[in-house]
C-alpha cells in the first residue's frame, strides 16, 4: 500500500525540497503545498520511471559529490591555462574509450556527466551495449593514464554507491 | 556590511568574470569542434556558479537570511551543463565523422550513434 | 569595491557574448552554432544575476531561473532536431 502510494520516495523528498527552494520561504501553507505535490507527481509520472534506483550508500554519495566537486575547480584552472597558454599544434587531443563495468543506467549517467564537468574530458556517447564510453580528451599525452584514473576515480566510487 | 564581506565578493565576481570570459575566448580559439566543446562547458560552470555565490553573500550580509535561489540555480545549470555538452558532442559525431574516425568500441558492439542496440536491451 | 567588481565582471560578459555571436556567424557546422548558443545563454544567466546584485534585489533570479530552464529544452530540442530530424517521437 505504501509502496503503491510512495512509489519514489527519493523523488517525493527531492520535489518537496525544490519547491520549498523555489517559493524561497518556509511556511505552513507552502510546507503543505510542497508535501501535496511530492505525493501526486511521482504518481502520475509513474509510467516514465519504470525501476527505483537503488542507493546502497549514502555516505558514500557525499563524499563522491565532494570528490567532484574540488575535481571541477581543478578542471576549471586546468582548462583555461590551456586555452590561454597553449599553442595550437601542442594541443593533442583524441579519443579515448573506456569500457565500462557499471550495468545500472542511473550509474552510467552520474559517470558520463561526472567525466563531461572534470579536467578536460567530454563523454560523446556508449557503445550500442552500454559496455564502453567513448570520451574526447582535450589535451593527454598518455591516454591509457587517463582510462584508468576515471576507472579508478570515479568508477569505482560510484560501483559502491549503487552496488 | 564589513571589508571583508566586500573583499570576498568582489574575489568571487572577478574570479567567475574571468573564466566566463575564457570560456568564450576557448570557443574562438580552438580549432577543432569537438576541442571547442571543452571551453564553455567547464569555464561557464564556475563562471556562473562564482556569479551565484557572490549574490548568495551579498544578499546574506544584506538581508540577515540564506537564499536557497541561487542554489537552485547552479544545481540546475550543474545537472544540465553535462547534459546539453553530451548531446552536441553527439550531434556532431553522427554528422561529421565517420565510424572509422573513432577507436573501436572495446565491446562487440559498434558505437550506439551507428549501431542498434542489441535486442535484449530493446526489449526493456 | 563590490561597485567596480559588477562593472569588471559585467565587461567580461559582455566580451564573451560578443565572442559567442562571433562563433554563431562564422560556424562552420550546426553543432558549433549550437554550443556558442548555449553559451549565450549561460552568459545571460550571469549578467542578470550580476545586475540583481547591482540593483540591490532578488526579483532578477526568477527571470534568471526560466532563462536556464528555457535555454537548456532549446539546446536538447535543436540537437535533438539535428540527430533525429524530429523533435519530438
Amino acid at each position: 500500500m505504501i509502496r503503491y502510494l510512495i512509489p519514489h520516495p527519493l523523488l517525493s523528498l527531492t520535489l518537496v525540497l525544490v519547491w520549498l527552494g523555489l517559493v524561497n520561504t518556509v511556511t505552513v501553507g507552502n510546507l503543505v503545498l510542497a508535501v501535496l505535490f511530492g505525493l501526486v507527481l511521482p504518481i502520475f509520472t509513474k509510467a516514465y520511471w519504470p525501476d527505483r534506483p537503488k542507493l546502497g550508500n549514502p555516505f558514500k554519495a557525499i563524499e563522491y559529490v565532494l570528490v567532484v566537486l574540488w575535481d571541477i575547480v581543478v578542471a576549471n584552472v586546468e582548462v583555461a591555462m590551456i586555452i590561454l597558454f597553449k599553442p595550437e599544434r601542442e594541443i593533442r587531443s583524441q579519443w579515448v574509450p573506456v569500457p565500462l563495468d557499471l550495468t545500472s543506467a542511473e550509474a552510467i549517467t552520474v559517470l558520463a556527466g561526472t567525466i563531461t564537468m572534470t579536467p578536460g574530458t567530454v563523454s560523446a556517447t556508449l557503445s550500442a551495449d552500454g559496455r564502453s564510453i567513448l570520451v574526447h580528451c582535450l589535451h593527454t599525452d598518455d591516454p591509457a593514464a587517463l582510462r584508468d584514473g576515471i576507472k579508478s576515480r570515479y568508477e569505482r566510487r560510484l560501483m559502491e554507491i549503487f552496488q | 556590511m564589513g571589508f571583508v564581506t566586500e573583499l570576498l565578493i568582489a574575489v568571487f565576481l572577478v574570479i567567475s568574470g574571468v573564466f566566463g570570459l575564457v570560456g568564450s575566448y576557448g570557443l574562438i580559439k580552438l580549432k577543432d569542434s569537438v576541442q571547442r566543446l571543452h571551453g564553455p562547458t567547464k569555464a561557464t560552470t564556475l563562471g556562473v556558479g562564482g556569479v551565484l555565490i557572490a549574490s548568495m553573500i551579498y544578499f546574506f550580509a544584506q538581508n540577515g537570511q540564506l537564499s536557497v535561489h541561487e542554489l537552485l540555480i547552479t544545481l540546475f545549470l550543474f545537472l544540465t551543463a553535462p547534459i546539453t555538452a553530451n548531446f552536441i558532442a553527439k550531434t556532431y559525431v553522427a554528422r561529421h565523422l565517420r565510424p572509422r574516425d573513432l577507436p573501436d568500441s572495446t565491446s562487440e558492439y559498434g558505437w550506439s550513434v551507428y549501431d542498434d542496440p542489441p535486442e535484449t536491451i530493446r526489449d526493456e | 569595491m563590490i561597485t567596480y567588481a559588477l562593472i569588471f565582471a559585467a565587461g567580461c560578459y559582455g566580451l564573451a557574448l560578443l565572442m559567442n555571436l562571433w562563433r554563431i556567424v562564422k560556424g562552420p557546422n550546426p553543432a558549433d552554432r549550437i554550443l556558442a548558443l548555449d553559451t549565450m545563454v549561460i552568459d545571460v544567466i550571469a549578467l542578470l544575476v550580476l545586475y540583481g546584485i547591482w540593483q540591490g534585489t532578488a526579483i532578477y533570479f526568477e527571470a534568471a531561473m526560466l532563462v536556464a530552464m528555457v535555454g537548456f529544452v532549446s539546446t536538447v530540442a535543436y540537437c535533438r532536431f539535428m540527430l533525429r530530424g524530429d523533435i519530438i517521437e
